[in-house]
């Protein structure tokens, strides 16, 4: 299985439902060899190299008028072009108390790098979100791979 | 002769180019930016819609305003205010002040539907009915005891966020509902403005909640799990009573609950903690959550449903370094 690449704040919503993706990942042997990368909330630190295929797991922090959506640590990781070609599809995280800007990183990334929105998930997830992305992840992997075969 | 020395205190003014915590300016940035007053929100289109309703659902959702504006100012005149001398940073106080003031925003914007909709003697009677009822005087006054001076100030905050992430979320509902057969629309948008104040409140405080359990030992952390859960449970069985007794007469009841337990985990999410319901009581009517975020649907590109991947018109973005 390809890799995640996900980034979370320090109120760590996204780094909570990530850790328990990772716990069902650990279920099979193919999991196992997944790879997680973490983008770095400080832009001091350098960040990850995905060597590959990933999938990206973003929250979101738009205002009012959607401005601002994307983190700026995110931004920064999709802008080199060698990482940004690996990216095949994005998971966004927010609130629907957000109203119309509701999980809207994912639609921002979507529409820049011309990859699906694979799904969107409220604050730290639940347990059907866990379940449905685990099991969307395996069949979405496994279609990437049959069509580059 | 000596001068005389007296130890004083130094006064600090507040420096914001010089952040203690980068969430301060960055949670400060989307409270400013998202400010409003109910003055921007055309209420009187929705006179029309509000003739439409029966004279029980008009008292109904008179009752839930004037339940919302008793919590609004709860939070407003003590909730927001008891925190202040808690904060870490100067910053974190700075972004309470907004917090207070939104808060009686908030409250003051249901006065202003009032006064666009109802008569005096509704408003008039709806306020007494507040006063009267035993399950919102209850839940306001388990909370302000939590407020109260001397008390922890980690539980100060989950009680705060139960209050911004929880307790408002009964009545809530209603205008939601309204909103999703096409009445009280722009009163909702009213409403949707404070659900947007209410999520980045609950989400600051949660932040500040969590950032205070890093310097406890795990014996204290437990406690206050404990203190949290329990909390929760009896604001719960508050809930349960108040959404009965108001939802009952139009059969909305279970409708309601299953919004108050999908919002309850996300309450506890706000403050780093895991879910109490399962899945299958939190399966709130997908009309109360598109109501929620209109034009947003649910991703699910995995399941094969929606049209996720049908890429829209691009979304403008003010990143100047977002530039592929």
């Amino acid at each position: 299985m390809p890799g995640l690449v996900f980034f979370s704040s320090a109120s760590g919503n996204t780094l909570r439902f990530v850790t328990r993706l990772e716990e069902t990942l650990a279920d099979t042997a193919e999991g196992r060899c997944a790879k997680v990368l973490r983008i770095p909330i400080s832009p001091q630190d350098p960040m990850p190299d995905p060597g590959g295929d990933y999938v990206l797991i973003c929250p979101t922090f738009a205002d009012g008028e959607g401005r601002g959506a994307v983190p700026k640590q995110v931004i920064r990781f999709l802008n080199d072009p060698d990482r940004r070609a690996g990216l095949k599809g994005v998971i966004a995280g927010g609130n629907r108390n957000f109203g119309t800007t509701y999980a809207l990183a994912g639609r921002v990334i979507s529409e820049k790098c011309n990859v699906p929105v694979l799904y969107s998930f409220e604050l730290a997830g639940t347990e059907t979100d866990i379940a449905r992305v685990r099991r969307g992840l395996d069949l979405f992997w496994g279609m990437e791979c049959s069509t580059m075969a | 002769m000596k001068d005389h020395v007296v130890p004083k205190t130094i006064l600090k003014a507040i420096n914001w180019n010089r952040l203690q915590d980068e969430k301060d300016l960055e949670v400060w940035n989307r409270l400013t930016v998202n400010f409003w007053l109910p003055e921007k929100v055309p209420l009187s289109n929705d006179v029309q819609s509000w003739s439409t309703l029966r004279p029980e659902e008009r008292e109904l959702t008179i009752r839930v305003f004037t339940g919302l504006t008793l919590l609004d100012t709860v939070q407003s005149s003590v909730g927001a205010i008891s925190m202040m001398p808690d904060v870490v940073t100067q910053h974190e106080e700075a972004c309470l002040t907004n917090i207070a003031f939104m808060e009686s925003v908030h409250a003051r914007s249901y006065s202003s539907i009032f006064s666009t909709l109802c008569s005096t003697k509704e408003i008039d009677d709806a306020f007494r009915w507040s006063e009267e009822n035993p399950h919102l005087q209850a839940k306001a006054r388990i909370v302000l005891e939590k407020y109260k001076a001397g008390e922890d100030p980690l539980k100060r905050k989950i009680a705060s966020v139960f209050l911004e992430s929880f307790l408002f979320y009964s009545g809530f509902y209603l205008p939601m509902y309204w909103s999703s057969r096409a009445k009280l629309t722009n009163t909702a948008d009213l409403i949707r403005l404070i659900i947007r104040d209410e999520a980045v409140h609950g989400y600051y405080i949660g932040y500040k909640f969590q950032r205070g359990l890093e310097a406890l030992d795990e014996a204290r952390r437990q406690e206050l799990k404990d203190f949290a859960f329990a909390l929760m449970f009896d604001l719960y069985e508050i809930e349960q009573r108040y959404t009965e007794e108001l939802y009952d007469g139009i059969g909305l009841t279970e409708d309601v609950k299953a919004f108050l337990h999908y919002n309850a985990n996300k309450a506890l999410q706000n403050l780093g903690y895991e879910a109490l319901f399962p899945p299958s009581v939190c399966e709130v009517n997908p009309a109360i959550l598109a109501a929620l975020s209109p034009d947003s649907e649910n991703h699910d590109f995995f399941s094969g449903s929606g049209s996720s991947y049908v890429i829209g018109k691009a979304v403008a973005t003010e990143d100047e370094d977002w530039n592929f």
